[in-house]
């Protein structure tokens, strides 16, 4: 069926979602899966040693597309946790607290892996720089949101109000992406940008997107298995969701 | 294959143990998110059983 003739509004629906969820999530798990073993091949084995930070770079690997993934995810919680607010689509909001977790995963991960790396090539684990508060700020935003939502005992009351926190941080995601530019900051600038060709060998490219790959993946699986749990505690008195159980 | 050996493998040029504590904790913390999750559909199966009297599947 061409794509166009299938009617994604359908999908908004708790239902039809947790019937597709449930058929894409195996998908999503061994794409993760055989992106990441092939990624830390080539990022472990096969690329080379860097000429500056000698091997300590290979931490770039789950570094980066952990950061990325920590931004992205928060953008998505933020679209929609406002999709939820205007429109009034439960859906909406529950993927936006099925997203939560995992993005303040990344976030933890991007700033531990950072610890590691700064140490040997700065000298220190951690220094209050742009760049790294403001991701420690996203990491204290994910923990609003989530406490904020789970203090509330009505669930949509709940969703309303963590939306407004949500979509008030997003402010921070700007300034956590262009904070290396913005202010002198011992952080070293993006690797690849839109507008130059990427300043690192093909090898570590390749290793690193097909991480960047893994990782989108397994957020993807991630969410969307802890979202179809949400659905069944949401609807369980539905009758769909009664034959589901039984 | 960049390394000759498995001594220089885990070696890293002297940063193995910032270079693998990174990547121990970041699986380490996947596998308990995924062991979190599937525990927790476990255990709403079952509640959600429990309140209608059914028996759950697994």
């Amino acid at each position: 069926m061409p794509l166009r003739n299938i009617n994604w509004f359908k999908y908004a629906a708790p239902q039809p979602f947790y019937g597709l969820a449930g058929k894409l999530i195996p998908w999503f798990a061994v794409g993760a899966l055989i992106l990441g073993v092939a990624g830390l091949y080539i990022g472990l084995l096969i690329a080379p040693t860097d000429a500056q930070q000698g091997d300590a770079y290979r931490i770039i690997f789950i570094h980066v597309p952990a950061a990325w993934m920590s931004m992205f995810i928060y953008l998505l919680v933020a679209f929609w946790a406002a999709i939820g607010l205007i429109f009034n689509a439960r859906l909406a909001s529950m993927l936006a607290l099925s997203l939560a977790p995992t993005g303040a995963l990344m976030t933890f991960i991007a700033l531990f892996t950072g610890a590691l790396w700064g140490k040997p090539t700065w000298g220190t684990w951690w220094v209050w720089d742009a760049r790294l508060t403001s991701e420690l700020i996203l990491l204290f935003l994910y923990f609003g949101f989530l406490s904020l939502h789970a203090s509330i005992d009505d669930p949509r009351r709940a969703d309303r109000s963590a939306a407004v926190l949500a979509l008030v941080g997003v402010i921070n995601v700007p300034i956590i992406y262009f904070s290396v530019k913005w202010w002198n900051t011992l952080h070293q600038g993006a690797t690849i940008s839109m507008t130059k060709a990427p300043a690192m060998a093909s090898q570590m490219l390749l290793g690193m997107l097909l991480m960047v790959g893994s990782f989108w993946l397994y957020s993807l699986a991630t969410s969307l298995y802890r979202c179809r749990t949400l659905v069944l505690e949401r609807e369980e008195h539905a009758a769909w969701v009664v034959e589901e159980i039984q | 294959m960049h390394w000759s050996n498995l001594t220089d493998f885990l070696a890293m040029g002297g940063y193995g143990t910032y270079v693998w504590w990174s990547f121990g904790i970041c699986y380490l913390l996947f596998v308990c998110e995924l062991i979190s999750l599937i525990r927790n559909r476990k255990a709403t199966y079952k509640k959600l059983g429990k309140i209608r009297g059914y028996e759950t599947p697994h």
